[in-house]
Formats: structure tokens, sequence, C-alpha cells
């Protein structure tokens, strides 16, 4: 199977600004790919560059089998692309930019209108409101009906659910779910770590370099550490008191808890007296499930 | 025809965010007819209300009727009779008047003895323009009383008048006879609102969209670079001309200025420099990230188009590195063809050189603007 993006040894650099070191990788047809890294890792230059947008200064992409530098005109007409920013035209309305879009691809919103039916069902009922007076949700179900009316072979959204609330994020998945059992290959980034585990693969992305790819599943069984969870009253002093623990190799906040990664001979019973001992109320520590954020961690602290 | 139908899309696209814009439509009409309006009136070389104080040594019927003449003048007004020069310069320092006319004790009686004395005039320079214009405005209305006065006597004031009319320079103002300021003025200002039109909303629409950040997912969409440009050119040259006939209607409604020559020597004019401006505007957009940038280069265009150009300021009377320059300011064109067609009636066969010029420079810039706007980084 041919990949729909190959990406060998490319770098960019702004000035001394690295953006991307020696990036590497590949996305499959008909796999949803997440680019999972912090704010900065490189993420929308990588973007830029596989959507024609920036040339590389070394190393070589290409899309659907072309070369982003050379074929530029061809992929452009084949991919769809959902930018960071909202970039639709605010002052026009749901309709005018849905028909904008697919007059510049030369198609008719009738002929995909298919593909996009299920995400656009909710805006249908307001067809006249201007793009700028709709909420958060809406505006990027508008965004992706748009990337997607010309019917692209491979979609690439950029950090498609940033500033949107927990309750749209989920059925925004739930929408790209739907253009996968439809055979669209896409490229997500985000920069929640959690949205990881909804991906087919993922690279991991940190620092202009990418840490790893592959499935969620296979990521985090290879996080080969001792895990615990830690919580007492006063989480900062648990914080700073099990960092000076023996055998401790990190501890860090999780949401509600600490996680704690052992060494060998790492005691869950003694550290609790010893931290009770310290003053610590209410101590509790219980193992763990690793997942892809303390996967993140962890190669983050080797760099 | 894939193509048409991509610049069609575009172009809507820009009329549609053109109406929906609360702001821009007004500027567009209300702009040409304040300025139109009210420019014309206040901005005014004529000069009028010059004050004149007269210092009368001679008392006499002749030295009374030059002055009430004075004052009776259009232009001139007496502002103060005095007894002594000293006098009359004090309320020239004060800025009360302009002019000073100082007729000698017994002018009349000399006059008429055929020794033709000489009034004395004193101008202030502080007001250049208005210093000298005054001073030659109350020497004619001297020259006008005398003459007068000697066809009314005949006598040995025949040959004072003789004299007065003897001087061998004689002006003649061509095409702009009563040399009305608004017959200059009118022109200048078609070519001005072009220039901030025409320059700065293309510019403006360009940058907004880089801010906005819509540039974005127009550059990933197939549609080409020179399509994209001309879907930001060719509203504002409709818009350019709705701006020049909005102010040649005004000026044929409110100062009854009509162009000499053919209306449409000033289209075909307006067309081709609407060109240059929105090139330029376009080609400024693409080197600013902010509207604010583009804005301040603009300003700085905008200036040198302005002072440069010939709108205000004679070429003629600058120094002669500053003309070389004005060859290189595309408004100089614009103007030499609005005013000879409007004054002169010159025709195109005869402008041909101007139309060339702005014809070449609309076409370099509009493909400099083409080949500077780049989708990719």
């Amino acid at each position: 199977m041919s990949a729909v993006v190959q990406v060998t040894g490319l770098s960019k650099s702004y000035g001394d600004v690295h953006a991307l070191r020696d990036v590497s990788l590949s996305v499959e047809q008909g796999e949803l790919f997440g680019l999972i890294g912090p704010d900065g890792a490189g993420k929308t230059s990588l973007y830029k560059i596989l959507t024609t947008l920036m040339q590389p200064d070394s190393g070589k992409a290409t899309v659907l089998g072309l070369n982003t530098v050379r074929d530029y005109r061809a992929i452009r007409s084949r991919i769809g692309y959902m930018p960071e920013r909202f970039s639709l035209y605010q002052d026009m309305t749901v309709r005018e930019n849905l028909e904008f879009f697919a007059a510049l691809f030369g198609v008719t919103v009738r002929q995909n209108y298919d593909l996009i039916a299920p995400i656009f069902a909710q805006l249908e009922r307001f067809p006249n409101r201007r793009a700028g007076a709709l909420s958060g949700g809406m505006k990027q179900k508008l965004a992706l009906s748009c990337a997607l009316i010309h019917k692209p072979e491979i979609l690439f959204l950029d950090e498609p659910t940033t500033g949107v609330d927990a309750v749209s994020r989920s059925e925004f998945w739930e929408m790209l779910n739907g253009l996968r059992r439809q055979g669209i290959t896409m490229m997500v980034s985000t920069s929640y770590m959690d949205e990881a585990q909804l991906c087919d693969r993922i690279a991991l992305i940190g620092n202009g370099r990418i840490l790893r790819t592959d499935t969620p599943e296979r990521l985090v069984a290879g996080l080969d550490e001792q895990l615990w969870n830690a919580c007492a009253d006063n989480m900062y002093g648990l914080l700073e008191a099990i960092r000076k623990l023996p055998h401790v190799a990190e501890c860090y906040t999780f949401g509600a808890t600490l996680h704690v990664v052992a060494e060998d001979g790492f005691d869950p019973e003694a550290a609790k007296r010893q931290l009770e001992a310290g003053g610590l109320k209410n101590v509790e520590i219980y193992p763990a499930q690793g997942d892809i954020e303390d996967l993140f961690i962890k190669l983050a602290r080797n760099e | 025809m894939a193509k048409n139908s991509i610049l069609g899309a575009l172009l809507r696209k820009e009329i549609l965010m053109l109406k929906r814009n609360p702001f821009i439509p007004r500027v567009i009409v209300m702009l040409p007819i304040m300025v139109m309006l009210v420019i014309p009136l206040v901005a005014n070389l004529d000069v009028k209300h010059v004050g004149v104080d007269v210092v009368d040594n001679d008392r006499s019927q002749l030295s009374r009727r030059i002055a009430a003449d004075i004052d009776a003048s259009e232009y001139l007004t007496v502002t103060g009779h005095y007894n002594t020069y000293d006098e009359a310069l004090r309320s020239l320092e004060r800025g009360k008047s302009d002019v000073i006319l100082t007729i000698p004790p017994h002018y009349e009686r000399d006059m008429e003895s055929g020794r033709f004395p000489k009034i004395d005039l004193a101008a202030n320079g502080v007001n250049a323009t208005k210093g000298a214009l005054g001073a030659n405005y109350t020497i004619a209305s001297v020259a006008a009383t005398l003459r007068l006065t000697a066809a009314m006597s005949p006598g040995p004031l025949t040959s004072a008048a003789a004299e007065a009319d003897s001087n061998p320079v004689s002006v003649m103002y061509m095409y702009n006879p009563t040399l009305n300021f608004r017959n200059f003025m009118v022109p200048a200002l078609m070519v001005m609102l072009v220039i901030m039109i025409c320059g700065f909303l293309p510019t403006l629409n360009l940058v907004s969209e880089k801010e906005k950040g819509t540039i974005e997912a127009m550059n990933v969409t197939p549609v080409g670079r020179m399509t994209f440009v001309m879907s930001k050119l060719i509203p504002y040259w409709v818009i350019g001309l709705l701006v020049v006939s909005i102010a040649i209607l005004i000026g044929w409604l409110v100062y009854g200025l009509i162009p000499v020559g053919n209306v449409l020597s000033i289209y075909l004019a307006a067309v081709l420099f609407t060109l240059v401006m929105s090139g330029l505007g376009l080609i400024i957009a693409n080197k600013s990230a902010t509207v604010l940038q583009s804005i301040l280069m603009m300003f700085a265009v905008i200036v040198v188009c302005q002072l440069m150009s010939g709108l205000f300021t004679p070429i003629s009377s600058m120094p002669e590195w500053a003309q070389l320059i004005t060859y290189a300011v595309p408004p100089r064109y614009f103007i030499e063809i609005v005013r000879a067609v409007y004054l002169k009636g010159t025709s195109v066969s005869e402008l041909w050189m101007q139309f060339v010029i702005l014809a070449a420079m609309g076409g370099l810039l509009c493909a400099t603007a083409a080949a500077t706007y780049r989708k990719r980084s």
C-alpha cells in the first residue's frame, strides 16, 4: 500500500529557531493519523510544508505521490486544509462561504453534499447567518464543511479542537470517524493528549523532532515503567516530598492526582509511611495506568 | 473557462464583502462629495480681502478717488487711513493690513503739471502670495483710477495715464482667463480622490485578509496568483471610475466646470491611473504584514504623489533635481491629462505620450503586484 503522505528528513528553521529537525513520517491510505505535541513543537510548520504553503530548508515531502515543492499546483486541488485559525469570511453567510469554496474548486455544493451532509446538518437550520456570528463549535463544522466540499483525498486539520468545548470536541471527533469510514485519509494535529487515543496511528512531536510513531495502544504498551498514582490533602506538599524520596525517577501532576515514575526497589507502603511521618495526611499510593501523556513526559525527559 | 468562473466567484465575494462592510461604501461615495464640495471653497489660492492702509499726504480729490476705488475693488479693502507711514506700518505689523499705499504731498498738483510723482507701495512679504498679488492688484487699481480720471478731464493727466498704460508688460492668463483657482483645483481634487481611494482601499482589503487569516484558506486552493490579484484589482477600477464620475458631476453642477475636451479621454486616463494606484497599493500590501504597516507605507507614497506631481505646486517651480523625480511620479501624467482636457480641450492624440507612460506604469505595477504576491513562503 502506498503512503498518502511521505516525509523524509524534513528540516525548517526560522532564523535561529529550528522548527523542524530531520522529520520523517508516513501516513497510509485511509488512516486517521494524529500529530501529537505541545504548542511550539513544530506541528503547524509541518502542516504548512505539506499543504504547499511553505518550502522546507532540506528534506523531501510527498503528498499523494506529488512533491510538495515541485507539484504544488496539482496538490492544492486534491487536498483539504483546515488551518488552526478560523479562516472563513466572517462577513459572509454560512451558505455563501460554502458556495464560494465550492466555486474555487470548480464544483457545486450539490455534487459533494453527501460527504458533508452529516457535518452540515446542524448548520442547515441557519444558512443565512454570518459565519462570524456562529458559536465556536459551529464555526468548526462550517470550516470542516468548506475544507471538504471539493471531496479531497486527504484532509489536513491543524489543531481543529483547540478552544472548543468538551462536548463539541467529542462531536468533532465523531465526525472525523464518520469521514474515515468514507475512506478519507486524515492528518490531525492536537495538543490534547487524550485525543491521541482516537487516532489510528500517532506521531509524537516535540521540539521539532518526531519522538515516536506507532498506534496509541502499542505506544502505551511500550511504556515500561512502574507508574503509581499518589494523592494527599496537601497536594503541593506531597509533590515536593515525593520528589525527595529514594527510588523515585519523577513525579508530576496528572489531572487530580500525581503520577510517580518509580525505579526498581520502590515500595509504596514504605513511601506512604515515610510521607505521613513527614506530616502529610491521608496519603494514598496506588498503581496507575500510563497513557500517551506519561509517554510524552518520559520522552521529553530523555531528550 | 474554469478560470473565469473562479474569477467570477472571487469577484462576487469581493462585492459581497464590500456590501457587508458598514464603512467602505460610505467612504467611496461621501469622500468625493465632501472633498469636491468643501475643499475648493476653503483651499482657495485666490487672494481676496487684501487689506490696504492708505497714507494720504495729499488729501486732494485725486488721492481720495484712488483710495475710494481701492476700497471698491473686489479684492482690496481699505483697512485704515493714517497720517504717517509709521502708524500704517504698526497696523501692518499687527497683521491688520497687507499693503501700505503712500501718496506723496501735492500729488495731484504735480501730476497736473506733468511731473509724474511716484506713489509708494509697501507690501507684507510674510504671506508671500498675498503680499505680491495684493501689491499687483493695488497697482492695477491705481492705474485704472488714473486712466479714468484722464478720460474724464482731458489735460495734463492724459499723459500720466499714458505713462501708466505704457507699461510694456501686459499679462494675459491663457485657458484660465480669470485665473480662477477652482478651474485649477477641481481637476486636481479629482486626481487626489483617485489616489486616495484606489491607493488605500485595495491595500487595506488585502492586508486585512492577511490579518484575519482568511488568506490562509485561500492560498491552499488552486486559485492562481494572477486570478486572485485581478479579483482584488477589478472592483477598485470600477470604484475609481465611480469616484471620477462623482467628481466630474460635482465639478459641472456646483462649479459649472465642463471639460473643454472630450470627457471620454478623462475616463481613459482614469482607467489607466486606477490601474497604477491599485497596483502600487497591492505591492505595498504584499510587503506588509499588518494593516498598520501598510497604512504608514501608503501615507508616504501618497504624500509624494500629492506634493511631487504638480497637484498643488507647479512642477516648473521645483528645483531641477526634484523636477527629474516627478517623471517617476505617476499622478504627474494623470494631472497633465486632466488639466489639459479640462482647460485646453487637448485631445488624446496630442497627449499620447502621457497615456502611453500611464499605461506602461500601470501594466508594470500590476504585474509586479502579481509577482510579489506569494502564496508560499
